[in-house]
C-alpha cells in the first residue's frame, strides 16, 4: 500500500534499481498478434531454459534480486514480423521467432551476448542489429507506446519503476482547475476520431454543479484492421488507468468505466489485473496517496456493436440499454452516463495524460504541429511492407508513414490509395497534395478523410476502388444501428448500388444516385457513424471517378477484381476442341465442334470460372 | 431566454420554446416530422426537421435550442433535396399498398410524399413480408408499414410506463416489436392504444370489428342496441371537419338509427349507476378502514396494468364494473324477458373512445352462459368508418334524442369521460348537502384540468377524505410507488390510463399532433354538456331509481365483479 507521494517516489527508486540489476531482459511480445503466432509458448520455453541454468526469472522488484528478467511485454508494434523477442541490454529484436529458436537464443544471446543474425531485420544484405535502428522504429516517436514492448505489461512494479503513477501523484497535489488548464494548454485533442480538445471537455465537466460525475474510457475499437487501443490496453494498461485517475481528480468524478469489447479478452484480462494491482497498491480506491480523493474503475464489456464506439450509444450500453446514439444536445459533458456529467475519452487520449502532466504542456507541444500537438498511433495495414502499430508526431506526412516507416509497397507494385480513419474514412491518392499532407485532424478532414481512431489501409495498383467502397459500405451498413432513416436506409441503398456496379450491372444514373444518397446521409444522419459512412463512397467518387466510369460505361474493372465484369475468352490457337469446357459450363455458354476451337457466349457466361479449371490446355483465360 | 432568429430571411421572435422546431412551427411554417411529439422525449431519428444554417451547416431542429441571431433556411435547395431523398428512402422500404391501406389519406408518410412531390421511387422494393400481429383484441400491428420512427416505443414507455414494444435487430433489419419475438397478446400490453394514436402510418391500427355490427344489423331476428360513451360525442366530429369538443350526440343518435341500430342509449347513464355503487362501496370501506385507498375500476387499461404490475393492489380496486359493463349487465337483464316474448335476440354494441374496452368486453367474467354482456365494442374511429361507408353527410344530419329507458344521464355521468370526472361525480354525491356552494366549486376545480396528479381533501361527516386523480400510467405508477412507500396517503384514487382520460383514448380520432389543446377542448366539450344538464348529480337521476326498482330489484350484485 502506497500512502503518499514520497512513498511512491521511494518505491520508484527501489524498483528502478532492481530493474537495472536485471542484467539481461527478454521481452517476449504478448500482444494479441504475437500470441496468435505462438509467443506464449516461446515465453514458457525461454523461461524454463533459463531456469534450467539455475537463474532466477520471476524477480520480485522489492528484493533487489539479480537475474534474467523474462517477461511478457505488450505489443512491440511490428506485428508483420511476429512473434517478436527483444533482448536487453543489447536491444536486439528477433523476428518471426519459432519454438525451435529458443534454445539458440538462450545459449548464444543470453549466455554469450552474441546476436543471431538470421532472426534480425534484413533489408537486402543490410542487417539491423538493434531494434532502434530498424527503419520501422527509427522514424517513430513512441511516447504513448513508450512502455509497450519494453516492460512487463502485467506487473505494476515495472510500471512504477519506469516512472508510472508519478503524474497522478503530482496531480493529486494540484488544484483540479489547474490540471484541466494544463491539458487545455497541451492542445491535446481527443484521439477517438472527433479531435475535440480534451482539456476543454474536462473544464466543461469540472464546471458542472452535479455532485456525481463519471469518467468513461472508450475502448470500443471496432474498425476493421485497427488495434491501437487494444495494444495500449494490453501493453500498458496502467497508463490508461493513471490517465483516468487524473481525469477523475481534475473533474470531480469518483467512478470510472472502461468500455472494452468482449472480443478483446486479453485487454480485458490485463485491465482487470491492472485495476486489481492498482487497488492493492492504494492507487485506486479510497483516499489515494493520502489525498482524501477516492476513485474506482469498473470494466464494462461490450458485445461488439461498432456503433457502441459512439459516445451516447456507449453510455447507453453501459447503462444496460440498447446501444443506440441519442440526439445532442444535451452533450455527454452535461448528461452522459446515468444522466450525469461525463468525461468520455478514448484509450489513447487517456494514455497521453500522464505524459502531459509529468512533462508539462510546453514540453508536450514540442511534438506535433500547431493545433495538433503530440503524437498519434496508427495501425498500418494493407499492401505495405511493414504492417503494424506505429506512433508518429502529428504533422508527419503520409509519404513518411507509408514509404519510410511502412517500407513502401511490396512486390514492386505501385501505390494506389490509402484509406484513413476506419470504415468511415476516406481514400486518398498518390499526388503531392495528399501524400505530402501533414497528418492532422484538420488537414485530413479538408480532403474528405479523417484521422478516425487511426486505422490506415494502404492499397496497391491491384486494388479496385469501387470494390473498396463496396467493402467498407458493407461494414457500415451491417453496423448501422437502424435508428435514423438516412443511415439505416441510405447505407443499404448505397451498398446495393455498389454491388450492382461491381457485378457489372451499373449505369451512369446509378453514379448520380449514389452521390445523391451519400450526400444526404453525410449531412443528415444522426450520429458520427452515419455522418461519416459516406466517406469511402464520396472520396472514391471524387478521386477515382474514372474507375467508376470504367465499371458502368466500358463494363471493365481496371484492377480485374470485380468478377462480374470479367470476360472469359478461349484462345483459339490453344484450344484443341476437346469439349470439356462445354460439358463443364453450368449455363451452357460454351459451344463448338469437336476438334475445332470452341467459343464462349459472354452474355450467357456467369463468370464462375469452371471452364478455366476444366481446360486441360490452359486455353481459357479471364481478361 | 428569448431572442430573435432569422427564419427564411424573416425575423422571428422566440420566447421560451424548447427547440428551434417549435419556433419554426410557431412562425407558421409546417416543418415536417415523423418522430417528434412534444410530450415525448426527443428521438431525432427521422431527420425530416433538418434545416440549413447561414454557414451551410445542416442541423436537426428538434434537438437544437434557438439562439439569438441565428439564421436558418427551412427550404434551401439542399434541404429540399435531402428531405426528398429521405422520403424516397423510407418509401423504398415500405409496403406501398396505399389504395387498400386503412390510413390512406391520413398517413403522415403519404401526406409528406405528396407534399414534397415524390412521384417515383428509384429503388426497388426490398421488404420481406413480415407477419402481421393480430393477436391483440384491441390493436393490429403490421410491421410492413412500420417506418421505425420509435413513437410507439416512446409513448408506451415514457407515458404509459408499460414498455411492451422495443427495438430489435440492427440496420435495415431493425424492427419494432415485443421482446423475445412475442405476440402483443403475450406481453404486458394493456391495450390502451396510445401507440396507435402516435403512429404516423398504418403500422398500428385498431382491430376493425364493424363487420360484426353490420351482420347483426342485417339479421332480422336481432335487436341491435348501442350505448355511447361520453367521450365519443366530443371527438367524433373531428373526423368530419368539426373542432375538438363539438358535441355530436344528437347526430350520433340520428345516424345510428339510419344505419339500422334499433335503440341508442347513453353509457353516461350507467356511469351514474357506477357513481351510486362506487360511492356506497367507498363509504363502507372508508368507515371500516378496509382496503384503502380505493382505486377506481372504470378504466380497463389501468385494471390490466395493476393486474400485471401490482397484483397485491387488486383488492384495493373497486369491485364495480365499468360503466360499459354495467350497461351490458343491466340491458341484458332488461331485454332477456323481451327477447323471449319477441323471439328476438339482443345484440349490444358499445361505441367507445377506447381500444382497451374491446379487451374488457372479452374478459371471461363478463360472459355468462356463453353470452357476453357487450357483444361488440366499436371505437369512435370505427363508427366514423361506418358513417363514411354509408355515405351520410355528417354536417347535414339533424339531431335526434336518445332512446328510453337508458337515454337520460346526469352531468356527473357525462364528465366521466375526462380525467377527474369520476372523482367529481362521486364527490357530487358525497357532498350532496354542500353541492352548488362556492367551496364545493373550489374542490371540483382542484380535480379538473390536465395536471399530472391532482389532489383534493374533503370533509364528510366530520372525517377528512384524501383524494388523488392521476392519468397516464407512468404517472400512476410513480404515484403508486409513493403510496406504497408511505410517502402519500389517500383514501380514493382515480386512475385513467390515457393522458387526459377517455377523451384522449386510443380509439379516438387521431389529431395531427396530440397536444394538450386537443385534450382541453374535448374536455371542455364535456363540461359544456354538464352545464346544460338540469340533473347534475347521479342520485338525482330518476332513471337510476327505476333501474334499481324495476330492473335490478335485489340483483345489485350483477353490477360488481366477484
Amino acid at each position: 500500500m502506497i500512502k503518499s507521494y514520497d512513498d511512491l517516489l521511494s518505491m520508484e527508486k527501489l524498483y528502478k534499481k532492481s530493474l537495472d540489476k536485471q542484467r539481461k531482459k527478454v521481452l517476449i511480445c504478448a500482444g494479441t498478434g504475437c500470441v496468435a503466432g505462438g509467443s506464449l509458448k516461446i515465453y514458457e520455453k525461454i523461461k524454463s531454459l533459463v531456469e534450467e541454468k539455475g537463474l532466477l526469472v520471476d524477480i520480485d522488484l522489492t528484493k533487489e534480486e539479480e537475474g534474467i528478467g523474462v517477461k511478457k511485454s505488450g505489443c512491440h508494434g511490428f506485428c508483420e514480423a511476429g512473434p517478436l523477442v527483444r533482448i536487453e541490454p543489447y536491444n536486439y529484436l528477433y523476428l518471426h521467432v519459432k519454438l525451435e529458436d529458443c534454445e539458440e537464443i538462450v545459449s548464444k544471446t543470453l549466455k554469450e551476448g552474441k546476436p543471431i543474425e538470421r532472426l534480425m531485420y534484413h533489408d537486402g544484405d543490410v542487417i539491423y542489429e538493434t531494434q532502434e535502428e530498424i527503419p520501422f522504429y527509427e522514424r517513430q516517436t513512441r511516447l504513448v507506446l513508450h512502455n509497450c514492448g519494453h516492460i512487463d505489461a502485467e506487473n505494476i512494479q515495472e510500471y512504477i519503476g519506469n516512472g508510472g503513477y508519478k503524474a497522478a501523484a503530482m496531480a493529486l497535489t494540484m488544484e483540479p482547475k489547474d490540471i484541466c488548464q494544463i491539458v487545455v494548454d497541451s492542445g491535446l485533442r481527443g484521439r477517438g476520431g472527433g479531435g475535440f480538445p480534451a482539456g476543454k471537455k474536462w473544464m466543461q465537466v469540472l464546471s458542472q454543479p452535479n455532485p456525481i460525475k463519471y469518467v468513461v474510457c472508450n475502448g470500443d475499437e471496432g474498425d476493421p484492421g485497427a488495434f491501437m487501443d487494444r495494444s495500449i490496453m494490453e501493453g500498458d494498461p496502467h497508463k490508461v488507468i493513471e490517465g483516468m485517475l487524473i481525469s477523475g481528480f481534475a473533474t470531480g468524478a469518483h467512478e470510472g468505466y472502461i468500455y472494452v469489447r468482449a472480443e478483446y479478452p486479453l485487454a480485458v484480462n490485463r485491465l482487470e489485473k491492472a485495476i486489481q494491482q492498482a487497488t492493492e497498491y492504494g492507487l485506486l480506491g479510497d483516499n489515494i496517496l493520502g489525498s482524501g480523493f477516492s476513485f474506482n474503475i469498473h470494466i464494462s464489456q461490450g458485445a461488439g456493436a461498432f456503433v457502441c464506439g459512439e459516445g451516447s450509444a456507449l453510455t447507453a450500453s453501459i447503462e444496460g440499454e440498447r446501444g443506440m446514439p441519442r440526439v445532442k444536445p444535451p452533450r455527454t459533458v452535461e448528461k452522459g452516463l446515468f444522466e450525469c456529467p461525463t468525461v468520455l475519452n478514448n484509450v489513447e487520449t487517456f494514455a497521453n495524460i500522464p505524459i502531459i502532466i509529468l512533462n508539462g504542456a510546453e514540453e508536450y507541444k514540442k511534438y506535433g504541429i500547431k493545433n495538433n500537438s503530440g503524437t498519434k498511433v496508427f495501425a498500418l495495414t494493407g499492401n505495405v511492407v511493414n504492417t503494424g502499430l506505429i506512433e508518429v508526431p502529428m504533422g508527419t506526412t503520409l509519404k513518411e508513414v507509408i514509404f519510410d516507416i511502412g517500407g513502401g509497397i511490396p512486390k514492386g507494385k505501385e501505390f494506389k490509395a490509402v484509406q484513413i480513419g476506419g470504415p468511415s474514412g476516406g481514400c486518398l491518392i498518390f499526388d503531392d497534395k495528399h501524400l505530402n499532407l501533414p497528418l492532422s485532424f484538420d488537414s485530413l478532414e479538408s480532403v474528405g478523410a479523417m484521422i478516425g481512431s487511426g486505422g490506415m489501409v494502404v492499397m496497391d495498383e491491384d486494388t479496385c476502388m469501387v470494390e473498396v467502397a463496396r467493402f467498407f459500405m458493407s461494414f457500415t451498413q451491417r453496423e448501422s444501428c437502424g435508428k435514423c432513416i438516412p443511415c439505416r436506409e441510405g447505407t443499404k441503398r448505397m451498398l446495393d448500388i455498389l454491388e450492382k456496379i461491381t457485378a457489372g450491372n451499373g449505369t451512369l444514373e446509378d453514379l448520380d444516385l449514389l452521390y445523391e444518397i451519400a450526400d444526404t446521409v453525410k449531412n443528415t444522419a444522426l450520429c458520427g457513424l452515419g455522418k461519416t459512412a459516406s466517406n469511402p463512397v464520396l472520396s472514391t467518387l471524387e478521386y477515382f471517378y474514372d474507375e467508376y466510369l470504367a465499371h458502368v460505361k466500358d463494363k471493365v474493372c481496371p484492377a480485374k477484381i470485380c468478377k462480374g465484369l470479367a470476360t472469359i475468352t478461349i484462345d483459339t490457337s490453344m484450344c484443341k476442341g476437346c469439349s470439356k469446357c462445354a460439358r463443364t459450363c453450368p449455363v451452357g455458354a460454351i459451344s463448338g465442334k469437336i476438334k475445332e476451337p470452341y467459343v464462349i457466349d459472354n452474355n450467357k457466361c456467369i463468370k464462375c470460372g469452371a471452364c478455366i479449371e476444366a481446360c486441360p490446355f490452359k486455353a481459357i483465360k479471364e481478361v | 431566454m428569448g431572442g430573435t432568429m432569422i427564419i427564411d430571411g424573416r425575423k422571428v421572435k422566440y420566447t421560451n420554446q424548447k427547440n428551434i422546431l417549435s419556433v419554426i412551427r410557431d412562425a407558421g411554417i409546417d416543418l415536417p416530422t415523423f418522430c417528434y411529439h412534444s410530450e415525448l422525449s426527443i428521438y431525432g431519428a427521422c431527420r425530416m426537421c433538418t434545416v440549413e444554417t447561414s454557414t451551410g451547416k445542416i442541423i436537426a431542429t428538434c434537438s437544437e435550442v434557438p439562439r439569438d441571431g441565428m439564421e436558418i433556411y427551412t427550404n434551401s435547395p439542399r434541404i429540399r433535396k435531402y428531405r426528398k431523398m429521405i422520403l424516397e428512402l423510407l418509401l423504398s422500404n415500405h409496403d406501398r399498398d396505399c389504395t387498400v391501406c386503412e390510413r390512406t389519406g391520413k398517413c403522415q408518410l403519404q401526406k409528406l410524399a405528396k407534399r414534397y412531390g415524390i412521384n417515383r421511387i428509384r429503388f426497388n422494393q426490398l421488404i420481406e413480408e413480415q407477419e402481421v400481429d393480430n393477436s391483440s383484441p384491441s390493436i393490429i400491428r403490421n410491421p410492413n408499414k412500420c417506418i421505425k420512427c420509435g413513437d410507439c416505443v416512446m409513448v408506451c414507455d415514457e407515458i404509459q410506463g408499460v414498455g411492451a414494444l422495443g427495438f430489435t435487430h440492427r440496420g435495415t433489419e431493425v424492427q419494432i416489436k415485443p421482446a423475445f419475438n412475442k405476440k402483443l397478446s403475450e406481453t404486458n400490453c394493456v391495450n390502451c392504444g396510445q401507440c396507435r394514436i402516435v403512429c404516423p402510418t398504418a403500422a398500428i391500427t385498431i382491430r376493425n370489428e364493424t363487420q360484426k355490427v353490420w351482420d347483426a344489423i342485417y339479421d332480422k331476428n336481432t335487436r341491435v342496441i348501442a350505448q355511447i360513451a361520453p367521450a365519443v360525442r366530443v371527438a367524433l366530429g373531428e373526423e368530419f371537419g368539426m373542432k375538438p369538443g363539438e358535441v355530436t350526440i344528437g347526430k350520433i343518435a340520428s345516424i345510428l338509427r339510419k344505419i339500422g341500430v334499433d335503440e341508442v342509449y347513453d353509457t353516461a347513464l350507467s356511469a351514474d349507476l357506477t357513481v351510486m355503487e362506487e360511492s356506497n362501496e367507498f363509504l363502507e370501506r372508508f368507515s371500516n378502514n378496509e382496503n384503502l385507498p380505493l382505486f377506481t375500476s372504470c378504466c380497463p387499461a389501468w385494471v390490466k396494468f395493476a393486474e400485471n404490475k401490482y397484483p397485491e393492489l387488486i383488492k384495493n380496486i373497486s369491485t364495480c364494473k365499468s360503466p360499459q359493463q354495467m350497461f351490458g349487465a343491466v340491458a341484458r337483464e332488461y331485454y332477456n324477458k323481451k327477447d323471449k316474448e319477441d323471439g328476438q335476440k339482443t345484440f349490444i354494441v358499445s361505441i367507445m373512445p377506447c381500444t382497451a374496452k374491446k379487451a374488457e368486453a372479452a374478459r371471461p367474467e363478463f360472459t355468462h352462459d356463453g353470452v357476453r354482456e357487450v357483444d361488440v365494442v366499436l371505437t369512435t374511429q370505427e363508427l366514423a368508418i361506418m358513417i363514411k361507408e354509408i355515405g351520410i353527410n355528417f354536417q347535414d344530419v339533424e339531431e335526434e334524442s336518445l332512446d328510453m329507458p337508458f337515454g337520460i344521464a346526469s352531468g356527473a355521468g357525462i364528465i366521466f369521460g375526462t380525467t377527474g370526472g369520476v372523482t367529481e361525480a362521486v364527490l357530487r354525491r358525497l357532498l350532496k348537502d354542500k353541492f352548488g356552494k362556492d367551496d364545493c366549486e373550489i374542490i371540483f376545480n382542484s380535480v379538473r384540468g390536465l395536471d399530472a396528479v391532482k389532489e383534493a381533501s374533503v370533509e364528510v361527516d366530520g372525517k377528512v377524505i384524501n383524494i388523488a386523480v392521476v392519468h397516464g400510467l407512468k404517472d400512476a405508477d410513480s404515484l403508486i410507488k409513493q403510496i406504497k412507500k408511505g410517502e402519500k396517503h389517500y383514501d380514493l384514487v382515480e386512475v385513467m390510463a390515457c393522458k387526459g382520460g377517455c377523451i384522449a383514448g386510443g380509439g379516438q380520432p387521431v389529431p395531427r399532433i396530440i397536444t394538450k389543446e386537443t385534450r382541453a377542448l374535448r374536455a371542455a366539450g364535456l363540461y359544456n354538456i354538464d352545464k346544460t344538464k338540469l340533473i347534475k348529480s347521479s342520485d338525482e337521476n330518476y332513471i337510476i331509481k327505476n333501474i334499481y326498482e324495476d330492473i335490478l330489484k335485489d340483483n345489485n350484485h350483477i353490477l360488481h365483479v366477484k
